[in-house]
């Protein structure tokens, strides 16, 4: 994140922040990025709901397949480097950004795009597949929390790529205004947070499904 | 507190400032992040590790890799300037492992208490 | 073409539904008339609608909730009838499954879209002014939120016309809320009402975390802010972290009910059971949302007119933020009879019982805040004490229940019914309204009627206790709870005066609406022109009344608590600057509105599986949403000039109140401390 990120959202706790005479001016960096901070660790609230649910449910297979069944950890693994590289080129995105160089930054976030869409990409086949084994989230109440907590972590990455797509034009038109990269630093957040959320997803749903 | 007006400063004329991570720190995560998710990985895959052994060895290596993305991608840490997201983030594990821990431990009891123990695993229809 | 929706949904045949129809549909016409008769569609939507000044947001919320509470109220109405007269061979007038959706409704409609927008509503209203800043911190997301929530309000109310309300109660519990046992669509009303309003309440409980901690005023330390902001940090902080476990736990529900999963059902492995407690893990920390900001209003009024400091202004912030986190670790307590078995019972009714101890802890710093303080009784102070009388008994019946081998015998009886009616009305209602009471001149310049305010006090406050004390005893005897007819004709006694009660609250109500009425009509006479009627001790008393759309031409400098009072006793409070700077401003906009639309459409489409429409509104809403994102045009720069011209008219008036009488702000007293 940038660090413009947190680093500007420090004062948050502190006792006294000064600059409040000016700070209708020209600062809304800095709320903004606490403010986005704050929703997603909202979010990451609605994960801990969909873990413990899937927690929860994991055993209730109802005669249907098992994890240990239907998971296949290469493919996983595959996915899992798709997701980590795209983190780590959103990463050279933003030193980019905080270098001012546009052209660059552009050409990063276009390959996170490709690295994000190719996870996207396998997360769809993996569950094609297994609706037509007749493993589909109708199944039982362990592959409903199953599809539904993948599932979501999906539709956030898919959000993601829209967002990067609005922001990839967004800085073509406007270049690195301070709004742009405001909202860099947050969608920088979004997508390094929705790395962190697979890691608990590939290590609580995937390898200890396979255990 | 000395840190942040520099850093004030860097974030709107977008000089370099070691918060914004740099390209070693972003390769040094990546390449910690590799290894522990092979690590992960391969505690399932091998068949090198003894099962019981297993749950502890994927969750260590999990929450590692927490640590890691957390200071190396999201610049996470204990300066000043962070504390205030740092506690956030504790406040939001705390709930976190109440909802998890709680639910877990909550419905275990009403399994045991009141499921008749053959029907909890039997298919119906 | 239209999903599930044929002409069918309306139900004809419904004389109670359709009378209602008839004078919604009444007024409605009668309303658009007058508005557009006196040609006030532009002035509303330019100065209001698309306003994204959070007074005026404050204002809408609470409006809506005056409107909704008048709604929620006919139900509870229906239901008290009901009973009344529904014992042994008599059937009442409402066949069951009207009134099962009733008392969902109410309960639905009372917590999502009455204490909610109100104390939304007084958190809009007052924070901002408290702490010294000029607006929230994303005025945009801020109308936003208010229209997400219109959305869901809009929602029930269509349910009320075009298909059917949920019959499940208001929490909809599974398995009875499963597509099985409740095929039609009510549930998905409930559902989408619920969720759209419940992203708008997350969003502005993100807003006003950073409002509080990004935007108090020079020098202001948080153990500096007034305890109501204080109490408004902690429920926005409740709001981020428990609002999206309702909004997962519903959306499971959904899974279930529109994909065919199995979260909740009986069948392939599904575990209603993690429903209830899920939704707990949200509904708990919900009742502290509410009564928090209600006890923050309560300690600023409790203050101001005892004319003493707060007792314990420390203690009642560590109290506050103890609840916070004790909310979270109690919720198992509305689910005793799951069986979770002893040592899970036994800790959830630990933890219930301490938490109620922070809240005692409050109740002694009001006693002691009044104690040898120059109480005035004025409506608000009122309010206040027919609370902590009210209060307290709710909260004792509340520790009972906490004792899990007395919820057994308790458990959803009307006995719960009487207790959490009894906090929720004791707290969060009498709060609002002393709220209202007392914040009334800062939004409007003039002062609520006293008579008539007090005339709906004592209805209140004699019709709850009507109402709800013979709750308790049925309870006790044994009567459970969403009883559409009973057998037992010992009950009918008590249900009738229970029956009474509730239109001696009805009564109460009317007094409210009548105080409004006779209060715009003298808003002469009752005018505040000093902007401080009551002496107050925090910051929004230091502006004019009404406050000016900038709230403060300069920004105060804080260096205690009180700085207000303070500065009263020492003869600067009213300092004029040397010179008045440009103001920077948020300019108003309509894409709030746009998405509140979208977003009805949106939920309107999904509850009737019409795909289409569906896709629509939430292009439409996602579009709006980037269209917005591209406008670069959305703030403005007010002249040092105007705001020099309107402070120096607000000087005059205060120089005039000043000379002409002694008005409340220049006769301070200082009080011995207790």
């Amino acid at each position: 994140m940038g660090s413009t990120a947190v680093r500007v959202a420090h004062g948050a706790l502190d006792d006294v922040h000064g600059g409040g005479v000016d700070h209708h001016h020209h600062d809304d960096g800095s709320k903004t990025l606490l403010g986005f901070w704050i929703y997603l660790m909202s979010d990451c609230l609605i994960f801990s709901g969909l873990f413990a649910t899937f927690a929860v449910l994991a055993n209730s297979t109802a005669g249907g397949p098992t994890g240990k069944e239907l998971f296949e950890l290469p493919y996983v693994l595959g996915e899992t480097m798709l997701l980590l590289v795209s983190s780590v080129t959103f990463g050279m995105a933003m030193l980019n950004m905080h270098a001012g160089r546009k052209g660059r930054l552009l050409a990063w976030l276009a390959v996170t795009f490709v690295f994000g869409a190719g996870f996207i990409g396998m997360e769809v086949y993996e569950f094609a597949k297994l609706v037509h084994e007749g493993a589909g989230p109708s199944t039982s109440a362990f592959l409903s929390s199953y599809f539904t907590l993948v599932g979501t972590h999906g539709l956030h990455v898919t959000c993601g790529l829209i967002w990067l797509v609005v922001m990839m034009d967004m800085v073509r038109r406007h270049g690195l205004d301070d709004a742009n990269r405001r909202r860099l630093s947050c969608l920088s957040l979004f997508w390094h947070f929705l790395d962190i959320v697979w890691i608990c997803v590939f290590t609580f749903v995937y390898l200890r499904g396979a255990i | 507190m000395s840190g942040a007006h520099p850093s004030h400063d860097a974030a709107h004329h977008g000089a370099a400032h070691a918060d914004h991570g740099s390209t070693r720190s972003y390769l040094i995560g990546f390449a910690l992040s590799v290894v522990l998710t092979l690590a992960s990985f391969g505690v399932v895959m091998s068949g090198l590790v003894p099962h019981d052994l297993m749950m502890p060895g994927i969750i260590v290596f999990g929450v590692a890799q927490l640590v890691v993305q957390l200071v190396c991608f999201l610049h996470m840490g204990t300066s000043p300037s962070q504390r205030g997201n740092l506690a956030i983030m504790l406040f939001t594990l705390l709930i976190l492992a109440i909802v998890v821990v709680g639910s877990l431990w909550v419905l275990h009891n009403m399994n045991v208490n009141m499921m008749h123990p053959t029907s909890k695993m039997m298919p119906v229809e | 073409m239209f999903g599930k929706l044929t002409l069918d949904a309306i139900p004809y045949h419904e004389p109670i539904v359709m009378g209602t129809l008839a004078a919604v549909i009444l007024g409605g016409i009668a309303m658009f008339a007058v508005v557009t008769k006196y040609r006030l569609w532009g002035y509303l939507w330019k100065e209001w609608f698309t306003s994204v000044d959070h007074k005026k947001i404050g204002i809408m919320y609470i409006i809506v909730a005056l409107v909704m509470l008048l709604r929620g109220f006919s139900d509870a109405i229906m239901m008290r009838l009901q009973q009344a007269m529904a014992a042994s061979d008599a059937a009442g007038y409402l066949p069951p499954h009207h009134f099962d959706q009733v008392f969902t409704a109410h309960g639905v409609i009372m917590i999502f879209f009455v204490a909610m927008p109100f104390i939304t509503g007084l958190m809009n209203l007052v924070v901002p002014l408290q702490i010294g800043a000029r607006d929230v911190a994303y005025p945009f997301l801020n109308s936003l939120s208010f229209w997400l929530f219109v959305s869901g309000v809009v929602l029930v109310m269509v349910s009320l016309f075009v298909g059917d309300f949920a019959a499940t109660g208001w929490l909809a519990y599974p398995p009875l809320s499963g597509i099985k046992y409740s095929p039609t669509v009510g549930v998905d009303y409930y559902i989408w009402s619920l969720q759209l309003s419940g992203l708008g309440t997350t969003l502005s409980g993100i807003n006003f975390i950073v409002t509080i901690m990004k935007m108090r005023a020079p020098g202001m330390k948080l153990m500096q802010m007034p305890v109501f902001t204080w109490t408004s940090l902690v429920t926005n902080i409740l709001i981020v972290a428990a609002f999206p476990i309702l909004t997962v736990t519903l959306a499971l529900l959904t899974a279930d009910r529109y994909l065919d999963m199995h979260f909740f059902t009986n069948e392939l492995g599904g575990n209603a059971m993690m429903y209830v407690n899920m939704i707990w893990i949200w509904g708990h920390p919900e009742v502290y949302i509410l009564i928090l900001p209600c006890f923050g209003a309560y300690s600023e009024i409790v203050a101001t007119f005892s004319r003493k400091p707060l007792f314990g202004y420390k203690s009642m912030v560590y109290a506050t933020s103890c609840i916070g986190v004790l909310s979270f670790v109690v919720w198992l307590h509305h689910f005793f009879t799951m069986g979770s078995g002893a040592n899970v019972n036994a800790f959830f009714g630990i933890t219930t019982m301490i938490i109620s101890v922070p809240t005692g802890a409050k109740l002694f710093n009001w006693l002691f805040t009044m104690f040898r303080g120059r109480v005035e009784y004025n409506v608000p102070m009122l309010w206040t004490v027919g609370f902590m009388v009210t209060f307290v008994i709710g909260g004792v019946t509340g520790v009972l229940l906490a004792v899990p081998g007395a919820d057994f015998v308790l458990h959803n009886s009307v006995f719960l019914i009487a207790h959490f009616h009894n906090v929720i009305i004791g707290g969060v209602v009498f709060g609002v309204f002393a709220a209202i009471n007392y914040w009334f001149p800062k939004a409007f310049g003039f002062r609520l009627n006293e008579f008539w305010g007090k005339a709906s006090f004592w209805c209140w406050l004699v019709g709850f206790w009507l109402a709800f004390a013979p709750l308790y005893v049925l309870g006790l005897k044994g009567m459970t709870r969403r009883m559409n007819h009973y057998a037992n004709p010992d009950w009918q006694p008590y249900l009738i005066v229970a029956a009474l009660g509730a239109a001696v609250i009805a009564v109460g109500i009317f007094c409210t609406l009548v105080q409004f009425y006779v209060s715009i009509r003298d808003r002469k006479k009752l005018t505040d022109p000093s902007g401080d009627p009551w002496g107050g001790r925090t910051l929004e008393w230091s502006i004019s009344s009404p406050a000016p759309f900038y709230n403060f031409a300069t920004l105060p400098q804080v260096r205690e608590l009180d700085q207000f009072w303070e500065d009263k006793q020492n003869g600067v409070a009213y300092v004029q600057p040397a010179k008045y700077e440009d103001i920077h401003m948020p300019r108003n906009t309509g894409v709030g509105v746009v998405m509140g639309a979208f977003g009805t459409v949106l939920g309107f489409a999904l509850v009737w599986h019409i795909w289409w429409m569906a896709a629509a509104g939430l292009v439409g809403m996602v579009a709006a949403f980037i269209v917005r994102a591209y406008d670069r045009d959305i703030d403005y720069w007010v002249p040092a000039a105007e705001v020099e011209k309107i402070e120096r008219s607000r000087h005059a008036r205060l120089q005039q109140v000043q000379t002409t009488q002694v008005a409340p702000v220049a006769a301070p007293q200082r009080q011995k401390v207790a």
